[in-house]
This record gives structure tokens, C-alpha cells and sequence, in this order.
């Protein structure tokens, strides 16, 4: 074994007497400081931390980057997370201290340079989404879900119609919606897809009555698919007094294309780490700014961002607002990046990107089909999903096929998902992928195609060339192991060299 | 477009492939009236041209790098080893995605694994999630585990913890059948004792204390966790994580749930987020806890390896009957949390919480020894204190903002009763001087 495929972690590297930093002095007289605090205030419990020089440290972490996939070293077709190219010049700009060394709580005549980077962001944003006000304060795309479903409560509240508690979801929509339905108290109801993946306009109208809130809707939907009938939709919910909700999760498929605004949706998020170009950062931080109609913009949360002449300011919200969602301004840093993202595409390369996505979906989708079984072969629009049905003999199952593709240095799409589709395996190239690594991509499912008739072990034992084969996630779930005092405890797995 | 590698070729040949002779083809299902909406957003500029405009609006705010700041409040300014940036930079992190394939993630999953290792030192408690949001978002999570362990309505919250956090708070329970109770502080800036226990009635699912508290005092909480527990209530606590290197950790006050705001441990102030609120509880509410938790395993070959764990827990799985609508956390905000608390190491954390109590503690003795100026010097403090002026507090300000000083936090705007009354924040990042100056030009205020 190479000792770069250690899994050893900092605990285990750990010596006594070695450093990591180098710190300043005390300047006081030691009873001031934490002598001075009485000692029922002091910790008694020793901390059990590494102790590394800056050298191992830095080895420790690159070391362990090395071991992950990510969008500048691999393909990731990941669908519905659109898994784009993040720009330099995004981390560039946020990095600038004149961003990052900003307090949330300076006076405003001081932060004018960041409310003027949020303050155009909420602008753009209402322009793309044909949305009337933006809040930019939900840390990420549930957080925006949320934040949206206490709107729709307060907003039915304040109309005298606090009976409304049930939220309509597709079954095809993202777990996170009724979720965030469910975790602000509503009653889900799921609305069962038609034959062509779509909401099916008389299963709606039958599950349309005075208790419902709210529909939320992914357009385009989870198989990828624009909701044809989205205005008719629209117009029925509204028609019962129920409000649209609007995942924006898809929404690279829509930019200069269509607006939500235009279709009658009444709230919005949008996932900026997705749409809008921000790293996803092996899991966060996100962003996922709210838009809304005119009727909804009194209970937004706050503060709402505003302008007086050339002065940028941050503006408490109203009486009827749900509140804060969040300490502070959002997530600033990545609002910076959106923002830097829109400027440097400009109207234009934002329909590009939309335009590219699209083609480059259908691209590999009418390359596909012919080697596995589409979910509904229709024209796409930035993803697809496959169903693979037909590997049932040799035992095989769409996460097999995920795990087979990471030994050519491709990451899995999104498998089993959505739970609509059996043996789904949902599909999302992005706009900033060439045509040269999609057709290799499909030469590459060609080949796990053959693998599978001829050596499925191949597939099912897959992956054999990552840093680990397949986890027992049996055993994690069944005896959790969830830190090193975990380990400690259970004298388990320690076998990777604890220190002597 | 420079991100955007299809060419008018490529394309002529993928739509031929497709099989249509227009790209428009693609978009039938899309109603007409819907379509080439009218958008009003700017046109391309050139990197060189971005480079400059956001040179120039970062430069038009002032901020910790040309002003001295005392400036807390839930954010602060820590010396960040210049290894953690070059870390959380590196590719293989920051562009990758949350990790659902552990195969090719477990650079992303062992990192997140030390990251809760090391919380769950700072905070005592048995098992910490992946990250939260922030701090007010794990705050108000905790808040909705309580009601729902207990099956019980109310909660009460000292009006000491964070104005922000508590307001997050009220939002969440706003519309539920559960609601927040506050209980007050003293003059001496510590919970109303006698308040908190008239207030601990049957229906109480949680309490919640901060220490250090808003006002940078250090809660007595010897008494508060048996009385708690025996009302069948979870004690909830928020702390500053650095503080937990030196003074008694939530485990050790016999609380239920702590979390808390992680972004002291090398997350830049940029504004107020990204940030990275830290989640952790008792073993007993593990299968409550929100959010992603990284587990120890081994592979088909009884390799060590890394994974999601606990994921019957989790909307993509239970849907409406998840513990929470969280997908992602703030997997690069932990990231460099971890990597700071790595390099500082056992005695380095503890050092920089001792410095800045060395700090806090010599900036208030020097304010409190000033005309005009009041403090409580005899409360235990971590890095924040109250400062009391005889003259309003814009006034006050205005003044030192010509100086290049932004003095403190006024608390009015949260407490109204409060006038005139700022909180300030000594880190490890002053120096004497930099204290000195600020006690001099205050003192010309």
C-alpha cells in the first residue's frame, strides 16, 4: 500500500509536543484571563485533539482530496444538481479582503460595496425569474423551500384562510419538498404522475379543494420534462385559491427561455450553487434567495435590501413578514459569486447556457436510448432519465451501473431517483461539457452495456479501481461509528494505526 | 463564451443527430405566449473588466483589513493559519459534490468524520452532525428536535441568547402549535434565575441558555440541567466553540443538544455567511439529529472507509417523514473549521481561547478606567463585554469611524432598554497597541 492511501486520520497521525501554529503572546497578567474565571466556568474534561505540524497537516487534507471526485478533475452527470463549471474568477472576487474581511454588523456607509453586489443580484434575479421581490437570506435550497412555505401559510393567514394546511406534491418531485412541507406542519398530498412523467390536470382538479395551500412544482420536472400544461395548472390552483411553488432546482433549463413569473408561480427558490454557477463544496454552503409575486412581497422575510438615491441600505420588512430566516445577510459570499457569474455572462451567455444544456441533454439522450430504456422518450430538457429495466436477468441495478462508471472517471448520476421511474438513472451533462466528453461518455456506457451481458460480476463487484470498494453501510447504519471517541469506545477499527 | 464549449458545428451536427432541423424543435412543449420572455440584464463584460469592477466595490467597503474592528456579535475576526485557505481551495473540495458516492468521495466523507470528532470534544456531547447552516439554523432545529422528542409545545429561551438566533426561532414556530417563552437577565447581564424556574412548567420541551451569553457573560448554569431534566425537558445550549477549549463544555453543564455558530474556526467574515453552525446532542437523540452524519466502516475487502450513515433519517429516503428538509450542510465551511482546529491542535485551541479572554479582559480592565465609561468588570467573560457611555452611542461612533475604528455592537436596536450601551470584542488578532489606541480615542470621544 502506498502510504498516500493511508485512511489514518489526524487522531492517529497525532505526537505529543508537535504544532501546527504559530501564536501570539499573552500580554496580560496571567490572573486576568481565564485564571480570573472561577473554576466551576472552566473545563475539566481533557481535549482529545490532534497534534501535527503544519507540514502533516497540509498532507493530511491534500492527501484526502485526492481521494474525491469533483467537477475540475471529473465528468459529473449528476442529475438535478447541475454539476457545472465553477468560475476562477467567482473565488477570485469573493476572496477580495475588501469582501471577505466585511463585518454583517458594520454601519451601512461602510458596506455599500456589498449592498450593491446583493442589491443588483436581487435585480437580475427578479429580471431572469419574472419574479417581483427577492429575499436573499436562505442559506440553501430546502432553507429556501421553507422559508416559501411560511410565506404561503402567512400569506393564506392573513387572507382568513389559515384552514389551508394541505401542499400538493408530484410524485416525481425532490424529497426536499414535502419535507419542507411536512417540517412546517402541512399534510402532503402526493399527486400521482400521468404515462408521460407529467402532472396530469384532472388528478389535480380532483385533489383540489378549499384545504389545499399550495402546489409545488419542479418545471422542468425531475425526468427533465417542461410541464405542458403549466398554465393550465397554474391557472386551476389559483382558481381555488391555492398558490404555485416553484423549485427552482431545474432552473438551468429555463434561463432566457421561460420565467416562472410568466407562468403564474407565486413563490420561487432558486439554488444558486446550481443555476448560478457557486461551487458545491463537497456538500455546501448553497444559497437559495426566494422570489415572489406582488401579492407575497409584504410577508417576505427580512431585511430586504433597497436603495434611496445612490445610497444602498438594508431595510427591516413590514408587519405582516414571516421574520428572519437566518442570522445575519444570507450567504453574502455566495450571493457575491451569483453576481459575478451574471456579469460575466451577461444576458446572452445566461440563453447560452440554458440552449447548451438543453442540446447537450437531447444530444445524449438520443445517443442512449439506443443502448438502454428511456423513462419517456420525448424531447428533453437539461437532463433525461433512463430506466434500466432490462438488466433484471444478470441482476443488475441502475446503482451498479453508477458505480461501474466511476472506474472509467466518470462520477454516477443520480440513481434511483426519481422514485417514480424504476431503476431510474437521471441524467444532467451541463452546458459546460463538449460534445468530445459526451460522446465518450456514451462509448463508455456502451462498453458497461457489453460488460453487462458478458461479466456482470464486473459491475455488480464495481467499483475496483477507487480508493475503496463498496462501504458496508449495513454496518455503519447498524453499529454507528461517528467519531474517534466512538472509536475510542468501542475499540473498533482502530487496526489503521493508532499512535503507539 | 469561455465556459461554454459547444460550437456552431457541434451543434449543426448534434441537432442533425437528434434528429430535428432546429434547435426551436426542442422547445414545442413550451406554451408560445411563455416563450422569449423580455429580460432586462446587462450584457457580457471581459474578465478584465470584471476584475476591475469588483476591485473597485470592494474597495469602496471598509472592513476588518483597513479599519481596527471590535465588532462581534455572533461574527468574529480570528488569525486564520494561511494553510487552511490553500486547503479549502484545493479543486478535489470545493467543486465537488455532497458525498452520495462515498467510492469517490472519501477525501470529502473522512473530513467531515474528523470534523465531527472534533466537535464533539469542544461540546462533550456524544455525536455531532455534518454542519448546519449557521448558527441560528441549528438553533432553531434544535428547538423543533425538542418539541418533537417530547411531544410537548412550549419553549423558553433566555433573553440572553443571540437576537438574531432567536428571532430564527420565532420564525420557525411561527404557524406551528408551538411556541417560544423568553425569560429575562439582570443587571448584572446573566439569566433571571427565578424567572427560568417559575417559567419551567410541564409543557416545556426544551430551554435554551447561551454562554458565553450575548452580552459576553459566562452563564452559571451549576443547578440549571437537574432542574431541567426533571421537568422532562432536553437543555439545549449555544456556545462559542472556541470558548469550549477553555471553559466548561455543554456536556459538561449536562446538556441535551449543543450547537452554535462554528465560523470563529477559519470562515471568513464576508458579510455574515457562508457560515457553519455545528449540531450535536446526547446518543440518545442520534436517530433525531438533522442533516448528514459521516460513519466509520469498512469496504467489501474490510478496508477502512467512510459513509453517510443513519440515512433513514433523511428526506431523500423518508420524504414528508424525514427529521428535517436539510439536504446539503456547509460541507466546505467544516472543512476549513477542521483544518483550522487540526493546526492549532491540542495546546494551540486552548492558547487561542486563552488569548482571547487575555484580550477581552485587558480591553475592558483599560475601558472600565475611563471617564465616561462603565463596564461590569467582575463578570466572568470570554471575548465580549458591555461598555456603558455617558454619551450616545452615534455620537460615539461617528467619531471613531473618522478613526478607522468600528468600537462595538449597539445593543439598543436588540434591547431597547439598553441605551447607549455597545458590545465590544477583543480577539487574539489585537495587539496591545492596536487596545491602546482604541481606549485613547475613546477617552477624546
Amino acid at each position: 500500500m502506498l502510504i498516500s492511501d493511508s485512511s489514518q486520520l489526524s487522531f492517529e497521525k497525532s505526537r505529543p509536543g508537535r504544532r501546527g501554529a504559530a501564536l501570539p503572546k499573552q500580554f496580560c497578567d496571567k490572573s486576568q484571563g481565564l485564571e480570573a474565571v472561577p473554576d466551576k466556568f472552566r473545563r475539566r474534561r481533557k481535549l482529545v485533539f490532534p497534534e501535527m505540524t503544519e507540514p502533516e497537516v497540509v498532507r493530511h487534507f491534500v492527501q484526502l482530496s485526492k481521494k474525491n471526485f469533483s467537477i475540475d478533475t471529473h465528468f459529473y452527470p449528476l442529475g438535478s444538481c447541475t454539476m457545472k463549471y465553477n468560475p476562477k474568477i467567482n473565488e477570485w472576487a469573493a476572496g477580495l479582503e475588501g469582501f471577505a474581511k466585511v463585518h454583517p454588523l458594520q454601519p451601512e456607509s461602510t458596506t455599500q460595496g456589498f449592498l450593491q453586489v446583493c442589491y443588483e443580484l436581487e435585480q437580475d434575479l427578479k429580471e431572469i425569474t419574472g419574479m417581483k421581490r427577492f429575499t436573499l437570506q436562505p442559506a440553501a435550497g430546502a432553507h429556501g423551500e421553507l422559508t416559501g412555505m411560511m410565506l404561503v401559510r402567512a400569506y393564506h393567514e392573513a387572507m382568513g384562510q389559515a384552514k389551508r394546511r394541505k401542499v400538493l406534491v408530484p410524485d416525481s418531485s425532490h424529497g426536499t419538498n414535502p419535507a419542507s412541507a411536512a417540517l412546517y406542519g402541512y399534510h402532503v398530498v402526493e399527486l400521482k404522475s400521468n404515462a408521460r412523467g407529467r402532472v396530469e390536470l384532472k388528478t389535480l382538479e380532483e385533489h383540489l379543494d378549499d384545504e389545499v395551500a399550495c402546489l409545488m412544482l419542479t418545471n422542468p420536472n425531475t425526468l427533465g420534462l417542461f410541464e405542458e400544461d403549466i398554465l393550465k395548472i397554474t391557472e386551476a390552483v389559483h382558481k381555488k385559491g391555492g398558490l404555485l411553488y416553484y423549485d427552482g432546482a431545474n432552473f438551468n433549463a429555463l434561463l432566457g427561455i421561460a420565467r416562472p413569473g410568466d407562468m403564474g408561480f407565486d413563490v420561487v427558490h432558486l439554488n444558486l450553487h446550481k443555476t448560478f454557477s457557486t461551487p458545491h463544496g463537497g456538500g455546501g454552503p448553497g444559497s437559495g434567495p426566494v422570489g415572489v409575486s406582488e401579492r407575497l412581497i409584504p410577508f417576505l422575510p427580512g431585511p430586504l435590501l433597497d436603495k434611496e438615491g445612490s445610497r444602498y441600505l438594508l431595510r427591516d420588512a413590514g408587519p405582516k413578514s414571516i421574520g428572519r430566516v437566518k442570522s445575519f445577510h444570507g450567504n453574502a459570499g455566495m450571493l457575491l459569486r451569483a453576481f459575478v457569474y451574471i456579469r460575466t455572462l451577461g444576458l446572452s451567455g445566461l440563453k447560452k447556457v440554458s440552449e447548451d444544456a438543453i442540446l447537450n441533454a437531447n444530444y445524449l439522450k438520443e445517443k442512449l436510448k439506443k443502448i438502454f430504456p428511456i423513462a419517456v422518450d420525448e424531447p428533453c430538457m437539461h437532463e433525461f432519465v433512463l430506466s434500466i429495466r432490462n438488466t433484471k436477468a444478470q441482476g443488475i441495478h441502475s446503482g451498479d451501473i453508477g458505480k461501474r462508471l466511476l472506474d472509467f472517471g466518470v462520477h454516477a448520476p443520480t440513481v434511483h431517483f426519481p422514485l417514480v421511474v424504476e431503476e431510474a438513472l437521471m441524467i444532467e451533462p451541463t452546458e459546460t461539457e463538449s460534445k468530445e466528453t459526451l460522446d465518450r461518455f456514451v462509448e463508455t456506457l456502451e462498453k458497461i452495456a457489453e460488460e453487462i451481458i458478458r461479466n456482470p460480476e464486473m459491475i455488480k463487484l464495481a467499483p475496483h479501481t477507487l480508493p475503496i470498494r463498496r462501504p458496508d453501510e449495513v454496518l455503519a447504519a447498524r453499529k454507528p461509528v461517528l467519531s474517534y471517541r466512538d472509536q475510542l469506545r468501542d475499540k473498533v477499527l482502530l487496526a489503521e494505526g493508532v499512535p503507539s | 463564451m469561455h465556459f461554454h464549449p459547444v460550437t456552431a458545428d457541434d451543434k449543426q451536427k448534434m441537432l442533425e443527430d437528434i434528429g430535428v432541423s432546429s434547435f426551436e424543435d426542442l422547445l414545442k412543449g413550451i406554451p408560445a405566449s411563455l416563450r422569449n420572455p423580455k429580460i432586462n440584464v446587462r450584457e457580457a463584460v471581459s474578465e478584465l473588466e470584471i476584475q476591475n469592477l469588483m476591485r473597485g466595490l470592494g474597495n469602496i467597503n471598509h472592513s476588518a483589513h483597513d479599519y481596527l474592528s471590535f465588532l462581534g456579535a455572533g461574527s468574529y475576526e480570528h488569525f486564520v493559519p494561511t494553510a487552511v485557505s490553500e486547503v479549502i481551495r484545493r479543486n478535489e473540495f470545493y467543486t465537488a459534490y455532497t458525498p452520495y458516492q462515498p467510492e469517490a468521495s472519501q477525501g470529502t466523507l473522512q473530513s467531515i468524520y474528523e470534523y465531527q470528532s472534533l466537535i464533539t470534544e469542544l461540546t462533550g456531547l456524544d455525536v455531532s452532525n455534518a454542519s448546519h447552516y449557521d448558527g441560528s439554523t441549528s438553533l432553531a432545529e434544535a428547538v423543533l428536535l425538542s418539541v418533537r422528542h417530547t411531544d410537548r409545545v412550549k419553549v423558553l429561551v433566555s433573553r440572553a441568547v443571540h437576537p438574531h438566533y432567536r428571532q430564527v426561532i420565532e420564525t420557525y414556530l411561527k404557524g406551528t402549535p408551538y411556541s417560544m417563552v423568553e425569560f429575562g437577565f439582570g443587571e448584572d447581564h446573566t439569566f433571571d434565575r427565578a424567572q427560568f424556574e417559575s417559567l419551567l412548567t410541564p409543557e416545556v420541551a426544551g430551554v435554551v441558555f447561551q454562554t458565553p451569553n450575548f452580552f459576553g457573560v459566562l452563564e452559571d448554569l451549576e443547578g440549571v440541567s437537574e432542574k431541567v431534566h426533571e421537568n422532562g425537558s432536553l437543555l439545549i445550549m449555544t456556545a462559542n466553540p472556541l470558548s469550549l477549549a477553555a471553559l466548561r463544555s455543554p456536556g459538561e453543564w449536562g446538556a441535551d443538544v449543543a450547537v452554535g455558530e462554528a465560523q470563529p474556526f477559519g470562515v471568513a467574515l464576508q458579510f455574515g455567511g457562508p457560515y457553519v453552525g455545528y449540531f450535536s446532542a446526547t446518543r440518545a437523540l442520534m436517530r433525531r439529529i438533522p442533516g448528514r452524519l459521516a460513519g466509520l466502516t469498512v469496504d467489501s475487502e474490510g478496508k477502512r472507509a467512510f459513509c453517510l450513515t443513519l440515512q433513514a433519517r433523511e428526506q431523500h429516503i423518508r420524504r414528508e417523514r424525514a427529521a428535517s428538509n436539510i439536504c446539503t450542510n456547509q460541507a466546505l465551511c467544516a472543512l476549513a473549521a477542521c483544518v483550522h482546529m487540526t493546526l492549532l491542535g491540542k495546546e494551540g485551541i486552548r492558547e487561542v481561547a486563552e488569548l482571547n479572554m487575555d484580550r477581552a479582559a485587558y480591553l475592558r480592565g483599560k475601558i472600565g478606567a475611563t471617564p465616561g465609561f462603565k463596564v461590569l468588570k467582575d463578570q466572568p467573560i470570554f471575548n465580549e463585554f458591555v461598555v456603558r457611555s455617558d454619551k450616545p452611542f452615534d455620537v460615539l461612533e461617528k467619531k471613531l469611524l473618522n478613526k478607522k475604528i468600528f468600537p462595538g455592537v449597539p445593543l439598543e436596536t436588540y434591547y431597547p432598554e439598553l441605551k447607549n450601551q455597545f458590545l465590544v470584542c477583543a480577539t487574539e488578532t489585537k495587539t496591545q497597541e492596536q487596545l491602546d489606541t482604541f481606549v485613547r480615542e475613546l477617552s477624546q470621544c
